[in-house]
């Protein structure tokens, strides 16, 4: 029940951050619909959605941190704590599963040097988490590294994919 | 086609056609094999017309629930005077469907072209398509495509020169599962929780933003553009069996399976065929074992249902499961039944959106209980636990997510008991071999 | 404007209700309680708690009763097997995850989920060998605290602070069985009607700080009263333990505050259990003050009232009509002026309902006073008080800069709670009882007259106003007889249509005056 701290919040909504939310306003008949798209904007800025954002969205959007933050916490896609440099996601949903997505999950754990899900690695260049269903069942196991999706990765390959991130 | 590999001849390529080629994603590109002339010809028709050669094609929704679409686009009112919207359900969530995905990715361009005729069908301006959050290459190709579609002036306040406006809005989910559900998608688009709604009101009289409005899986409304040109009945004349299921259909197929894929028959096509001769069968030296034939929420087949199944909604049914979303995982005999069973109530458990309290609370409990028998220490009563845990899930809440967890645990204790008496009686591996 | 009627069976007995009510409202009036949760009568219904689910015949499924409208020839089984069944699946499901510490959660006792349980659950849980769900307490600021554990999620609360509150501080956080309900760090449960949610919640999740552990709630004697804090007149109850008020909730009454009460008057209640109380009639004889009995001390008022030249009446505004009419009676014939003390405030509205809010004037009996002949014009009756003979003080709070005025007057009554020390010349002093402690009338700012019940019992000799007045005026000259019990001495009072008690009922009946546009 708690978040982590940040010391003080920079505005995120300035300059053309502010002027990409602004062109969002007329494809929508309600202020609140932008709510999705503007906690994007705050995380693709920040890399994480802090309180200090909750508190940003809710002014620009007329809404309260309460419900702002009842809705981040709703999408599993909202980080609502820092994470590494690059984020990997893992499926390990059925299909993915019955074809060894949690050995992929094993190998990546070893090779980031994350050691347990959810956490970063003492170098703070990845974090990798466990996710239902990526869509890609074809493909397994497949994973998100930030916005890419990379397919059909066994527990050989791991350390190629890792070294396309630095 | 049997994206990624090469179209079988047992395929009928209506919209997978184009898949793998780069080109067909620019709009240029699209109009070249002949884009656009569908939305073209909607724009010279009336709201009444467009509905009329949709109900004619016996097109059917594509997302899982099959309900007929020309019906659906005809329960939006006339001359009510209130903005109607349509809504693009591309939040493909179901684990084992993959295929709304590939239409994204490779012919966006059909996708908004049907957007564009649906909008036009119920007598909406806008077009609010729901991609799922994941899906950021999907995203990424489908914002540049609607962009373009703009600059060519397909889209927009004047859609080629007709006078009409047509606006189609990409908005990014952000990693809910139950936000496929049509009214938990809405709720998403205006900046909510996505909890679904009671129903009624139904969309159609009360839906995004409180007005009317339609929802359709991607694969429907892509498959609209080709009705429309090719003819209703020709649609229509796309069946191997029931009149009732029309057209051609994706099915992705993965699991164990030689070449899984996404995979596009004519509906009636025999299960046996699609897993056998398309995929290629299953993996060398192994058995099929399990079939879960639409998307996850639907029951587990056995290798004795597939035997004469075929591919539609009528005949699924008949062999006691669903054609669904049309996601089909396919599990040999390394398959731990007890484990796959209880992943997927993980995952629904995971995905409970917390409103209802059977779901909320039924989702997690059934989870426990899966996970206490795989780790030896099952109790001999919660086989019937599991099943009266099932049954105060089904029919009792909001939406079917808590239904969705119940049936492969129902399905997977039917056909796969003694998997789950193994586990009971101390055995410390999987028990594989089936029944 | 007639509404439509349509006629449904539940449970066999066949009703008439109106067109559009919902299944949970039609079987109330069949006399069938249908278990419930995140239903609640003055919020929106999200029927998501799945217990009031009921059987409608040609329906396939069963149905939430509280989204369920009526419709012509319904024909419900609220008891079915069937439904009782999935009811019953409802409550262990909700009882999974909450703790069984009955016997330390203050909603023990008047808890629905004990109470549906009792009903309808099953004796004993299947969801045995797990650890239950664990959250901290949270304190939400102002009088409230919660406690997760015991959340079943019926987002009543959630409900009240956006909808009706309109101001959505509370929200479910987190999905699945890991959801809870969130306040923002940023935040406090401050609003002014935010105590309500700990009414509204059916279960000893959201808890009052003040209350907490003061009482078991079955030790507690209830009275039907009012809220003396503003001229809104919300109805209310006063919860008593052994004659100490220890709590005040909200009493339904739609027509005024619907299920609500603000907090400021939720938490008014200390001076209700006030210890230093005047117990019996003090007189001043030569410079001493002396306790006496009622009939010397009644003697008195008898004479002091017969040989008063210009008097000043001045009340506090919990003053009751009975005893502010009986008091104008007392003195009547005299020139009096007659003034109810109005404190002011800030008007807080509750934003969703219409017409209901803390009101500016801090005076629950303001527009009562109006129709008996009291002006709110304090600092001009307070202008007279130089010029009066006697100036009778009925348990009005006075500045400094009143006191010395009244205590310069030639004759002082005072009809009081406590003494007043600056009052000490005053010729009599008569203890009389407080709103909590007898019965009486307040009429409201809609001119709604709404009856209290006593709450406590006197302390010492204290006596209602209305009766020390009338027993005065009784003495005052031969053939009079003082009523012997408030309805008596409320249906002796002109200004009221000649209502009485019993057509006041519990929910109290606007005057004629109201509707014939009299009051402004």
């Amino acid at each position: 029940m708690s978040s982590h701290a940040e010391t003080v919040h920079d505005p995120v909504f300035v300059g053309d951050t502010l002027a990409k939310l602004e062109a969002l306003y007329p494809k929508y008949p309600t202020k609140m619909a932008l709510l999705l798209p503007a906690l994007w904007m705050v995380q693709e800025a920040r890399g994480w959605v802090s309180e200090g954002g909750v508190i940003e969205v809710g002014e620009k959007l007329g809404l309260t941190p309460a419900y702002v933050r009842g809705v981040v916490s709703f999408y599993t896609m909202y980080h609502t704590h820092p994470v590494g440099r690059h984020f990997i996601q893992v499926c390990t949903t059925s299909p993915c599963n019955i074809c060894g997505a949690e050995d992929v999950v094993k190998s990546l754990l070893r090779h980031t040097g994350c050691g347990e899900l959810g956490a970063t690695s003492p170098d703070g260049r990845f974090t990798v988490v466990e996710v239902e269903c990526l869509g890609a069942c074809g493909f397994a196991t497949p994973i998100l590294v930030d916005d890419d999706t990379v397919e059909s990765v066994t527990p050989e390959n791991v350390p190629t994919i890792l070294a396309r991130y630095p | 086609m049997g994206y990624p590999y090469p179209s079988h001849p047992k395929e009928t390529p209506v919209l997978s056609k184009h898949f793998g080629e780069v080109e067909a994603r620019t709009f240029d590109g699209w109009v070249a094999r002949g884009g656009y002339e569908a939305l073209k010809k909607a724009l010279a028709m009336t709201p009444e017309e467009i509905v009329a050669e949709v109900k004619a094609s016996g097109l059917r929704g594509r997302g899982g629930a099959g309900f007929p679409t020309g019906m659906k686009w005809s329960f939006m009112p006339k001359d009510d005077g209130k903005p109607h919207y349509l809504c693009c359900n591309a939040d493909e969530s179901e684990p084992g469907t993959f295929k709304d995905r590939e239409i994204i990715r490779w012919t966006p361009h059909a996708l908004i072209e049907g957007c564009a005729i649906g909008c036009l069908g119920i007598r909406a301006e806008t077009c609010y398509i729901y991609i799922r959050g994941e899906f950021t290459e999907p995203w990424h190709i489908l914002v540049a495509a609607v962009a373009e579609a703009y600059a060519k002036g397909a889209l927009g306040e004047n859609a080629f020169g007709s006078g009409r406006r047509i606006d189609i809005v990409v908005h990014r989910g952000a990693g809910a599962y139950i936000c496929g559900e049509e009214t938990a998608l809405m709720n998403s688009i205006e900046g909510r929780r996505g909890n679904p709604r009671v129903k009624p009101p139904f969309p159609a009289v009360a839906g995004l933003f409180g007005m009317p409005t339609t929802i359709n899986n991607v694969e429907t409304l892509a498959a609209v553009p080709v009705i429309l040109t090719r003819g209703s009945a020709w649609y229509a004349g796309l069946s191997l069996s029931s009149p009732k299921s029309t057209g051609s259909k994706l099915f992705s197929v993965c699991g164990h399976v030689q070449r899984p894929g996404t995979y596009e028959i004519t509906m009636g096509l025999p299960m046996r065929e699609l897993i056998y001769d398309m995929c290629g069968g299953m993996l060398p030296g192994r058995t099929l074992k399990a079939v879960i034939p639409g998307g996850s929420s639907v029951p587990i087949m056995n290798a004795a249902d597939i035997e004469d199944c075929p591919m539609d909604y009528e005949g699924i049914v008949a062999h006691g499961s669903m054609l669904g979303s049309g996601g089909m995982i396919v599990m040999d005999d390394t398959t731990d039944m007890v484990y796959q069973v209880m992943r997927l109530a993980r995952f629904y458990a995971d995905e409970s959106c917390a409103q209802c309290t059977n779901c909320r609370e039924g989702t997690a409990w059934t989870t426990k209980i899966l996970e206490r028998i795989l780790a030896g220490e099952g109790k001999p009563t919660d086989l019937d636990l599991l099943l009266s845990l099932a049954d105060n899930m089904t029919g009792k809440t909001i939406c079917v997510l808590s239904d969705s967890c119940a049936v492969p645990v129902v399905s997977g204790l039917q056909k796969f008991r003694g998997e789950f008496e193994a586990y009971l009686s101390g055995a410390t591996a999987p028990v594989t071999a089936g029944v | 404007m007639t509404v439509e009627m349509v006629s449904v069976t539940i449970d066999g007995v066949t009703v008439q209700v109106p067109k559009g009510s919902n299944v949970i409202e039609a079987a109330e009036r069949a006399g069938v309680v249908v278990p419930h949760y995140c239903y609640h009568p003055s919020l929106p219904s999200p029927a998501v708690c799945r217990m009031c689910l009921v059987e409608v015949e040609k329906a396939p499924k069963l149905l939430p009763a509280c989204v369920t409208q009526v419709t012509e020839g319904q024909v419900v089984h609220v008891h079915s097997e069937k439904a009782i069944k999935a009811r019953a699946g409802v409550l262990e499901f909700l009882l999974i995850n909450h703790p069984l510490d009955c016997p330390i959660c203050d909603q023990s006792g008047e808890c629905e989920l004990q109470d549906f349980q009792f009903q309808e659950g099953q004796q004993k849980t299947r969801f045995t060998d797990f650890a239950k769900r664990y959250n901290p307490v949270e304190d939400f600021g102002h009088d409230i605290l919660y406690v997760p554990n015991r959340c079943i999620l019926c987002t009543r609360c959630v409900r009240f602070m956006g909808s009706v509150a309109e101001e959505p501080v509370l929200e479910v956080y987190e999905r699945g069985d890991r959801a809870y309900i969130g306040l923002d760090q940023s935040q406090r449960l401050d609003h002014e009607w935010a105590g309500n949610v700990v009414d509204l919640c059916p279960v000893g999740s959201l808890l009052s700080k003040d209350f907490l552990h003061k009482a078991r709630v079955w030790d507690l004697d209830k009275a039907a009263s009012i809220c003396p804090g503003c001229t809104q007149g919300c109805n209310m109850t006063i919860d008593t333990r052994d004659e100490v008020v220890v709590r005040l909730r909200p009493r339904p009454n739609l027509e005024v505050n619907r299920h609500f009460i603000c907090d400021t008057g939720r938490a008014d209640y200390r001076w209700m259990n006030r210890g230093d109380r005047v117990e019996a009639p003090l007189v001043l004889d030569s410079d001493r003050i002396r306790a006496t009995d009622w009939d010397l001390a009644l003697d008195r008022l008898a004479v002091l009232a017969a040989e008063a030249g210009p008097v000043v009446v001045l009340a506090g505004g919990r003053a009751s009509c009975e005893s502010l009419g009986w008091t104008m009676r007392l003195v009547a014939g005299r020139s009096v002026v007659a003034a109810m003390q109005v404190p002011q405030g800030e008007e807080v509205p509750l934003a969703a309902v219409p017409n209901l809010a803390l009101r500016a004037d801090r005076a629950a009996n303001l527009h009562g006073a109006r129709l008996l002949g009291y002006r709110a014009d304090w600092s001009s009756a307070m202008g007279e008080v130089a010029a009066a003979s006697l100036v009778i003080v009925l348990d009005a709070e006075l500045t400094d800069a009143d006191a010395a005025l009244v205590a310069a007057a030639p004759q002082v009554i005072q009809l009081a709670t406590v003494t007043d020390p600056r009052l000490h010349d005053a010729q009599l002093v008569l203890p009389i009882t407080s709103m909590a402690e007898e019965q009486g009338v307040y009429v409201n700012r809609d001119l709604r007259a709404q009856r209290y019940l006593p709450a406590r019992s006197a302390p010492g000799m204290a006596r209602p106003a209305w009766w020390v007045a009338s027993q005065g005026w009784a003495l005052g000259a031969e053939g009079r007889s003082a009523p012997a019990t408030a309805a008596e001495a409320f249906a002796a009072l002109d200004a009221f249509d000649g209502l009485s008690y019993r057509d006041l009922g519990l929910t109290g009946r606007v005057l004629a005056t109201a509707t014939a546009g009299v009051a402004s």
